[in-house]
């Protein structure tokens, strides 16, 4: 191998972004978009305040004292109290805690299932393909609200018939999107090659095809909890969501849904009306910003 | 009323340039034995300037990425005489396709940047750049030279022409715009520019839309287009990679006898050596951004000079070629964000020494019109620059 | 020993079905490759030329069953290729590989070189453990021209032809036999290509390799084979050993191409003896009846329309497709 001459490596201080892993680099395109770092600071904020303020707090959410009710904000109240006494604050965060932990479960349930059925659907295709994608544009043109509110009404409103009508009615769309990105990864030539090396469908799903779409799972999550959180607040404005007392941001807002209330005591519905349009325009924010890093040539 | 604004404008562009030619020269003489001389751009020896067509000096095009700063084009010298083909050869990332995209200034900008540089064509100054000043003709202007005095030909003809408008109207697009044609003129026209590209059954293919033709025949209709507004200057960058050899030959020919029949100058791009000795008179040979040897085509293949010229002819396998190994140039195209200091070739540079490492070389001349930029090609009867315009500036 | 068929193809056929309608009924064929028949010999290089289109990367991938051959048989050292279910197929495959044109694609951006090339030792259980897999990753890629700790970069950490070094040492991985480059070198610059050229030859050299060597350049095919197939359009239009082809083409589609190849000599410029054909190559979905190149052939008769020509060894080893190959 004479000729072979092996590159020149050049030690350098600084990595540059070419030399990192594909992660790497991937904080690095992320950490340079303001806006996006900016939103998951706050998204970090809101998320630790839902974590501990609840536990810290000597209020719980339930606690009523009539003598004390409607009082604007305080010290002792930072968000003031409600008709009933209840501390807003504890119910805000309380709130929080269930709007994103909700949130959250729906998402990593519609993507796992989705990428699952996707895979399945892009890898075998034939019968499978047929089958899934049926399936799919059967849920899909379901209308949303008259299947929430049967359920609602067959099952009673609780957190878990929640998740399952929102998960059932949206793992059909990341699920389209799965089966595409694997249909046009399998044409790549390092997929032909891993059938001429004779490696087992196993292997190809989990090692070749699953990260190559990981990114876009994570994109498609960050952008479906924004989504997640504003249809839970239209379901429990509509008072098809959690049952009260157990606070949502939702719940709060359909709390105001009087006009003393809207007019005199705003400090019922700006806390949690500012918690669901500061956290769903920066999960937005932030879902693009993934975008951008992860696929650099998708911008402009 | 176009065209008088045209001549009116480039009389005028002719009258400042002229006047810094006149300038430059003045400095010349007095500046005589400074590196100040332009090294290949007007040639000193036996070369009327009225020859040349288009002039291109010191250019230098740079891309702010988030790598790093990428020198593509990094002071750049070549000229174009009237009627000649100029082939710029080199491999990917070289600069070739840049520095002619930068003639019309078509490349993108941001990330582009002209860095500096002069571009005259046929006597009107495009662009010149330097420390003191900074003079691009405007937008405008530079709307009326595209396609009417420099087209191009791109390597893919299927992304160059528009997939939902029909030949006809592509072609006949720029006649109506720059030379001021009625709809059914161009049409006509249209149908003979075909023609002229030996396109079978003009009438019918003007029809067509471009997914109905194959690579060989939008290649046909790309260059019918090119030569629509008769240019000074058509630059074709790779117009036959994308094509099959046999179709290849065809289009190689038809350009060449198409030159010779409306005689227009042509900057032929390509990484293709067989393809440059098919077509040129010239040949520029380009590395990481650098020109490293021009040289007319007959000893451009007979006698190259500079180490990576070498290269590059010898390890391409020839028909006749019998060796049982092919020669190799040793590692790979250096990153253009991190160039080797001196001169760019020295990693890779089998007669490398120390001075190639610190300093770029200047262009030797060789002949009139051989030049080489290599340090190590002075001991075989070379005179530096300077020193030939010494004795071309005093004549005996 | 040397003289046995490693691989013996005989009249192989791949048809891809047209589609059309809702029901997706097949209303024609895409004759992509078209009977062909030839040997490849243990640690030879047979060439395989042509134009885009003409099926010789269909070929290559039908006879490693990337496709599944329509008819014809491939025999590859006495195993029926084609008739190999799943599991053995599967095992079978670490005999033979294959390096792609398009260094990009051809490799798994999420993977690191070591994983890449070591995958399919692990898989087929060449190697007892993630230690020895490393060690031997080490080997193959130096052999091929990188460093050991190159191992565990990503892909986008190399240059083109770094990843074609890549490319091979994940084919080597397996110790196969045979490899098919599908236009290996045709995407890389002129003085990376050389390199790789180099590269293939002193590995078949050292392994004892055999190549089938696809590309559409003649120079790079005649440089590297000892066999060459000319096809066109499905046909495998003329076959036999390198000196034989290029010194005496006989088969005019041959003879075109080859003196369409521009060459180095700007004195010979303008094609003294050029032959430039007329039109362009027909689509193998809709091909012409009889010769396939009568079309744009400079010695057409009536009897080139009608039928196909048979396939003739004109000489020992040197087989063409023309009717009229003993007059030309």
């Amino acid at each position: 191998m004479s000729d072979a001459v092996k590159t020149v490596e050049v030690k350098k201080k600084f990595k540059r972004e070419s030399e990192m892993s594909y992660w790497g680099s991937v904080f690095f395109r992320l950490k340079k978009n303001k806006m996006a770092m900016v939103s998951l600071i706050v998204l970090v904020i809101i998320v630790l305040g839902c974590i501990f303020v609840p536990i810290f707090s000597e209020l719980d959410y339930i606690h009523t004292n009539t003598d004390n009710n409607n009082q604007p904000p305080s010290w002792e109240h930072p968000f003031g109290t409600d008709q009933i006494g209840r501390d807003l604050f504890v119910r805000f965060f309380n709130g929080g805690r269930i709007s994103l932990g909700l949130a959250l479960s729906v998402v990593i349930l519609e993507v796992v299932i989705g990428t699952i059925m996707g895979c399945i659907a892009g890898y075998y295709g034939k019968f499978a393909d047929t089958i899934i994608m049926r399936f799919c544009e059967i849920l899909m043109s379901f209308p949303f609200l008259m299947f929430a509110i049967t359920m609602v009404a067959l099952f009673g409103n609780s957190i878990p018939v929640l998740i399952f009508v929102m998960v059932l009615l949206t793992w059909p769309s990341v699920c389209r999107i799965v089966r595409g990105q694997i249909l046009t990864l399998r044409e790549l030539e390092y997929m032909e090659a891993c059938e001429a090396l004779g490696l087992s469908d196993w292997r190809r799903i989990f090692k070749h095809l699953l990260p190559n779409i990981l990114a876009y799972a994570i994109v498609f999550a960050t952008l479906g909890m924004a989504s997640v959180i504003l249809t839970e607040t239209a379901l429990s404005f509509l008072g098809l969501g959690v049952s009260p007392p157990t606070p949502t941001w939702g719940n709060l807002i359909q709390e105001a849904r009087n006009f003393t209330i809207l007019t005199q005591r705003w400090w019922y519905w700006i806390p949690p009306g500012l918690g669901i349009f500061v956290s769903v325009m920066c999960f937005n924010i932030l879902g693009d910003g993934l975008r951008d890093a992860i696929d650099p040539k998708m911008k402009r | 009323m176009n065209e008088n604004l045209n001549s009116i404008n480039s009389e005028n562009a002719n009258d400042v340039t002229n006047d810094i030619n006149n300038d430059l020269s003045n400095v010349d003489d007095v500046d005589i034995g400074a590196m100040m001389v332009p090294e290949s751009g007007m040639p000193t020896v036996g070369q009327k300037k009225e020859d040349i067509l288009l002039d291109v000096k010191g250019l230098k095009t740079f891309f702010y990425t988030s790598n790093g700063t990428v020198r593509a084009v990094n002071d750049v010298d070549f000229y174009v005489r009237k009627g000649e083909t100029l082939g710029l050869v080199g491999e990917s990332g070289c600069g070739k396709s840049i520095s002619s995209m930068s003639l019309a200034r078509i490349v993108e900008t941001p990330p582009g940047k002209f860095e500096g540089g002069e571009i005259t064509l046929d006597g009107r100054c495009l662009m010149r750049i330097n420390e003191d000043e900074r003079f691009l003709i405007s937008e405008k202007e530079m709307r009326s030279i595209r396609g009417n005095e420099i087209s191009y030909i791109f390597q893919e003809p299927m992304t160059s022409l528009n997939p939902v408008f029909k030949i006809s109207k592509q072609i006949s697009e720029p006649m109506i715009l720059h030379r001021g044609m009625s709809k059914k003129e161009a049409h006509k026209e249209s149908i003979r520019l075909l023609e002229l590209v030996k396109i079978p059954n003009p009438e019918r293919i003007v029809n067509e839309y471009p997914f109905r033709l194959s690579g060989g025949m939008r290649q046909r209709v790309m260059i019918a287009m090119a030569l629509a507004c008769e240019p000074k200057l058509l630059i074709a960058d790779e117009p036959t990679t994308a094509l099959d050899v046999t179709v290849q030959a065809q289009v190689l020919d038809l350009m060449n006898e198409l030159k010779e029949r409306i005689n227009t100058s042509i900057v032929f791009i390509t990484h293709d050596l067989g393809v440059i000795a098919e077509m040129c008179d010239r040949v520029v040979v380009m590395y990481a951004g650098k020109v490293v040897e021009s040289s007319p085509i007959e000893d451009l293949f007979s006698s190259p000079q500079h180490p990576y010229t070498q290269g590059l002819i010898s390890s391409k396998p020839d028909l006749v070629t019998t060796e049982k190994r092919l020669n190799v140039i040793p590692g790979s195209v250096p990153d253009l964000t991190d160039l080797p200091p001196g001169c760019p070739f020295h990693p890779r540079c089998y007669k490398a020494s120390e001075r190639c490492k610190v300093e770029f070389p200047p262009s030797h001349r060789l002949t009139d019109e051989h030049l080489v930029s290599c340090w190590e090609c002075k001991g075989e009867e070379i005179v530096s620059v300077s020193e030939t315009t010494l004795e071309g500036g005093e004549p005996a | 020993m040397n003289d046995t068929a490693l691989l013996e193809v005989k009249n192989l056929k791949k048809y891809f079905p047209i589609q059309a309608g809702i029901i997706r009924r097949t209303v024609g064929h895409v004759k992509a490759v078209d009977g062909l028949t030839f040997n490849i010999k243990r640690g030879k290089t047979m060439g395989l030329v042509g134009e885009s289109g003409c099926g010789k990367s269909t070929t290559g991938r039908t006879l490693l069953r990337l496709l599944k051959a329509t008819e014809g048989s491939v025999t590859f050292d006495g195993n029926d290729m084609l008739a190999m279910d799943r599991s053995k197929l599967r095992a079978f495959r670490t005999r033979m590989q294959i390096i792609f044109q398009d260094p990009y694609s051809s490799l798994n951006p999420r993977l690191p070189v070591s994983e890449i090339v070591g995958e399919a030792m692990m898989q087929h259980k060449m190697v007892k453990n993630k230690r020895e897999m490393k060690e031997r990753v080490n080997e193959i890629i130096s052999k091929c021209g990188l460093f050991a700790e190159q191992a565990l970069r990503y892909p986008h950490q190399f240059s083109g032809g770094q990843r074609q070094r890549i490319c091979i040492a994940r084919a080597l991985a397996v110790n196969p036999e045979f490899i098919v480059c599908d236009e290996a070198v045709s995407a890389l610059d002129v003085s990376i290509q050389s390199q790789i050229i180099n590269l293939l030859k002193d590995l078949q050299d050292e392994m004892g390799l055999t190549y089938l060597f696809i590309s559409h350049d003649l120079s790079v095919v005649k440089f590297i084979s000892d066999d060459v197939g000319v096809m066109y359009v499905g046909h495998l239009v003329e076959y036999g050993s390198r000196d034989k082809i290029f010194a005496n083409p006989i088969h005019p589609y041959t003879k075109a191409l080859l003196s369409a190849a521009p060459s180095f000599d700007p004195a010979a410029r303008g094609g003294k003896g050029r032959i430039v054909m007329e039109g362009d190559v027909p689509s193998p979905a809709n091909p012409p009846s009889g010769c396939r190149f009568h079309t744009r052939c400079p010695h057409v008769e009536p009897i080139c329309k009608e039928t196909v020509p048979e396939n003739r060894e004109l000489e020992p080893g040197h087989f063409v497709m023309c009717h009229k190959a003993e007059s030309l």
